[in-house]
């Protein structure tokens, strides 16, 4: 066994990176803030998993987490179209001016 | 399982003051370009931590994904728009919104950390066939190795489903941000197809 570090330890580390990020996500108004919570979220969560795969000595937790980078590669493509499809329409924009929808 | 050397431990809380840390750049800090620099060390901090679990392929994605793509694009979008100002976060149009997000969070983090703690004699129960290590095994290939046999075998279909998943990406996203030349149909605009 190789991970002399208890696996508790990386699994509190990584529930705090995700707090960090929730509470992050829920007080910031900019939307690319916003998004860069979310990606502290995922990295908490694929933390998680390693942990998790090293412990228990199953390589799927790794697969996992190769997945969850591409649909996190693919998720902020996408998330930074809107905002920048938003914001050549009304520059400046927080998340509070997107809670009307009609441009 | 053998004690941990006191290097190791040096590693886990160096990499862990540069996750939290970055974390918390990437909330407190004012100027966005400042929060995405924050978000780099914290990629860093992870990829560091995979390393010391010897998921070495996993932190060299990490690094040429996460710190070398997706924070570039962060910053050409944050050029792009102009937002590279600092932002005042003193003003905060909802009152009971921080406190609420404070409590919420230390709520989350106390279940999650709750959970981990009572779990921690339980974390045995079904163990896999063994994660292949070049410290264990010898081979400096052997994670490379394992992680390919198992994602081109037993995850085929779904590596598969991730070429759909990344081209839907890329052309919706050309489609969302493209300027239409003038008289052509905006699609998007006009909501007719």
């Amino acid at each position: 066994m190789i991970a002399a570090i208890p696996a508790t330890s990386y699994l509190l580390l990584a529930a705090l990176l995700f707090a960090i990020g929730a509470f992050g996500l829920l007080i910031r108004r900019n939307p690319l803030i916003m998004f860069m919570c979310i990606e502290l979220m995922l990295n908490a969560a694929n933390l998680t998993f390693v942990a998790f795969a090293t412990e228990l000595g199953d390589i799927n937790g790794q697969t996992a987490v190769f997945f969850v980078l591409v649909v996190a590669a693919a998720e902020v493509v996408v998330g930074l179209g809107i905002i920048v499809a938003i914001m050549r329409r009304r520059p400046g924009a927080t998340a509070d001016d997107l809670a009307e929808l009609k441009g | 399982m053998n004690d941990a050397t006191f290097l190791e431990y040096v590693v886990f809380f160096a990499a862990a003051v540069m996750i939290l840390g970055g974390a918390v750049g990437v909330v407190a800090f004012r100027n966005p370009v400042h929060a995405a620099l924050g978000l780099v060390l914290t990629l860093f901090g992870v990829a560091v931590q995979f390393v010391a679990m010897e998921a070495h392929f996993l932190a060299a994605v990490q690094i040429i994904v996460y710190a070398g793509a997706i924070v570039v694009l962060f910053l050409f979008v944050i050029m792009l728009l102009g937002v590279d100002r600092s932002i005042d976060l003193s003003i905060e149009p909802l009152n009971v919104q921080r406190p609420l997000a404070a409590i919420m969070s230390v709520g989350l983090l106390a279940l999650i950390g709750a959970a981990i703690v009572q779990s921690r004699d339980a974390l045995e129960i079904n163990p896999g066939t063994g994660v292949d290590t070049a410290t264990a095994t010898g081979d400096n290939d052997a994670n490379i190795n394992q992680l390919a046999t198992n994602l081109f075998g037993d995850h085929v279909f779904a590596f598969q489903l991730t070429s759909v998943l990344l081209i839907v990406a890329v052309v919706g996203t050309v489609l969302m941000t493209r300027k239409w030349p003038k008289g052509t149909e905006d699609p998007v605009e006009d909501g007719a197809s």
